[in-house]
């Protein structure tokens, strides 16, 4: 039996069921059940993970023809391949002899992945190659044995995303309002490009995936939760999410979610203030940006920086770095990091890979006090009264954009309350 | 080729450096821990494995001298939030080895198995340490101290306190 948290007294009756998600998310207020509930959980795989866009990996992981990395969709392990016509390909890292792991290897170069089992040997497009002592297999229809893969795959702008259902919307219909913030990063590389070569610090927290999720787009947390960096550092980064900033909180539809500091940027302009640095000291960055985009339009895209964007429901672009939310159970979540490196810019990319170092992961100054909020988090609402989460902040004063997205100010919780009513429409489909 | 007693004098010297840095990690005597640093020193924890460059890929930390204040200034604001409370810990340190022993310096290794306890749970950290030991005015001081987890390549849960 799964506990239940906080859902009246019969827990033995309720456990069995699906909890019904309208009982549960209101306008302002979240059941606290929504982050313990274990069946609600095996629901979310089903209705969001194994079913709807999730960001796998970058094509700059799989450079050439035949390298191949290790990924995930939730606690699914995906291998993401690049086949010699550079086709990329998700296939599910499961041998369809006798379900034995075929690639344990986190990454490499290789045409084809043969099962140590029985030594099954399948294509890096997944088709079945061959088996030994193939007299025992006549009759058998090889075309069927290939490995399992998702069923969509699809690319925007390097950002490689898959979907495990046949047929729904496509790629860039659920990216949507969230496609522009993509744009918005990679031109910020000369070339138009990011890449991810850095591989990836793996940060464990004992907490339900949407925790992190909403705390990525939280601009209220970060004046308290990281005020000891920010104290410290002589950061600027806490400004920008103080009640004076006139940077904003957007929701942008389907989950995603933003914190809009352009505005506090444009206030700054300031070339690279965004980064915490000056024209003036990357010169050879400035010098390739101007040549790409000419002057005006390259000062503008360094005032106004990279995006800090969640894209529903697990890549996260924060500015300097990506995080990737991968859900392991109910209550463990892995967030994988890189620092983003922006291609044909190698003076910016040692700075992005210190800063990402200095800030992220296990010891990050910031996401080991973001992580211990998760975790504390999750422990508190286990408490059984009250029942609810609170998230009218900004209710008061939120507005639609010239776009028609849904705005707050900085500290407000409009991408919180968008991305339930969001969650809720995805779990309610049958 | 040094005499066998000096030889063990060093070793008991490098051995008696690296326990009382270990004492100071487990006390949380943040100032006396850095003050172990010479001015140059480089505190590097990698990730993903035994071959990585910290030049090119993400580590857990890469802290030249000046990060190394920064991790200090902030633990002792008391809002670090991932140290308040802090993490009871303690730790054995063993199988200290000098490798070689050059001019001023002096390359050390030494395994740790740390035992930390905090809101979370309880967790055991086990690593491969190695040190550039660098004899400032008579003193021993850690130029560079590399800590090689057990399990740098599986995912890990905060890691804020001083391995
Ligand atoms: S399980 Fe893979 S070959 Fe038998
Ligand atoms: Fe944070």
């Amino acid at each position: 039996m799964f506990p239940f948290v906080g859902l009246g007294d019969d827990m033995s009756a309720q456990a069995a069921a699906i909890p019904d998600i309208n009982e549960l998310i209101r306008p302002e207020h979240v059941h606290g059940s929504v982050y313990t509930s274990e069946a609600l959980y095996q629901a979310e795989l089903e209705k969001i993970w194994y079913r709807t866009w999730v960001y796998v990996g970058h094509t700059s992981e799989v450079p050439n023809a035949n390298d191949y990395v290790l990924k995930s969709i939730g606690p699914q392990p995906v291998i993401m391949t690049r086949d010699r016509n550079d086709q990329i390909h998700l296939l599910l890292n499961r041998c369809t002899h006798r379900g034995n792991q075929v690639c344990v290897f986190d990454k490499g170069n290789s045409r084809t992945f043969t099962c140590p089992y029985h030594g099954w040997t399948f294509s890096n497009t997944g088709q079945l190659r061959g088996y030994p002592f193939p007299s025992g297999y006549e009759g058998t229809d090889r075309e069927e044995l290939g490995l399992g893969r998702v069923a969509r795959v699809a690319e925007y702008k390097g950002f490689i995303f898959g979907s495990f259902a046949e047929q729904g919307p496509s790629l860039e219909e659920h990216l949507g309002g969230a496609r522009e913030a993509i744009d918005r990063l990679v031109r910020n590389s000369p070339e138009g490009e990011v890449e991810i070569t850095a591989g990836f610090l793996k940060h464990k927290a004992r907490a339900n995936w949407k925790f992190l999720l909403e705390n990525e787009t939280d601009g209220y947390h970060p004046q308290f939760v990281h005020a000891s960096i920010f104290s410290v550092a002589q950061s600027g980064i806490g400004d920008l999410y103080s009640s004076d900033s006139t940077a904003v909180a957007r929701y942008l539809g389907n989950g995603h979610s933003e914190n809009d500091l352009r505005p506090e940027f444009r206030r700054l302009d300031k070339p690279l203030g965004w980064f915490g640095t000056s024209a003036a000291r990357m010169p050879e960055y400035v010098a390739a940006m101007n040549a790409a985009y000419g002057e005006n339009k390259a000062r503008e895209i360094m005032i106004d920086g990279t995006p800090h964007t969640m894209i529903f429901p697990n890549l996260f672009i924060a500015e300097i770095q990506i995080f990737v939310l991968q859900p392991l159970a109910v209550n463990e979540t892995v967030q994988h990091v890189t620092a983003l490196q922006f291609k044909g810019a190698p003076e910016m990319n040692r700075r992005l890979r210190q800063q990402t170092m200095g800030s992220v992961g296990p010891a990050g100054f910031l996401l080991a006090d973001d992580s211990e909020m998760y975790e504390r988090n999750q422990r508190g609402i286990q408490v059984r009264d009250p029942e609810w989460v609170f998230l009218g902040r900004g209710k008061n004063r939120e507005r639609r954009d010239e776009d028609g997205f849904m705005v707050g100010d900085a500290t407000d919780e409009v991408p919180s309350r968008g991305m339930w009513q969001h969650y809720r429409t995805i779990m309610e489909e049958r | 080729m040094a005499l066998n007693r000096d030889t063990d004098g060093l070793l008991s010297e490098v051995t008696q450096f690296i326990y009382r840095e270990a004492r100071f990690q487990d006390g949380h005597a943040y100032d006396d821990w850095e003050a172990l640093w010479t001015d140059d020193g480089v505190y590097w924890i990698p990730a993903n494995g035994d071959h990585s460059d910290p030049e090119r890929d993400m580590s857990i930390v890469y802290d030249n001298r000046s990060r190394i204040a920064l991790r200090i200034r902030q633990l002792h604001t008391g809002k670090r939030h991932a140290q308040a409370p802090r993490s009871r810990l303690r730790r054995v340190v063993s199988n200290v080895e000098v490798l070689d022993e050059g001019g001023d310096e002096i390359r050390a290794i030494s395994n740790a198995l740390v035992f930390e306890s905090n809101l979370r749970g309880d967790i055991v950290w086990a690593s491969r340490n190695e040190y550039l030991l660098r004899r400032v005015n008579g003193e021993l001081r850690m130029a560079r101290k590399t800590v090689h987890l057990v399990n740098n390549d599986k995912a890990l849960y905060s890691m804020s306190f001083l391995i």
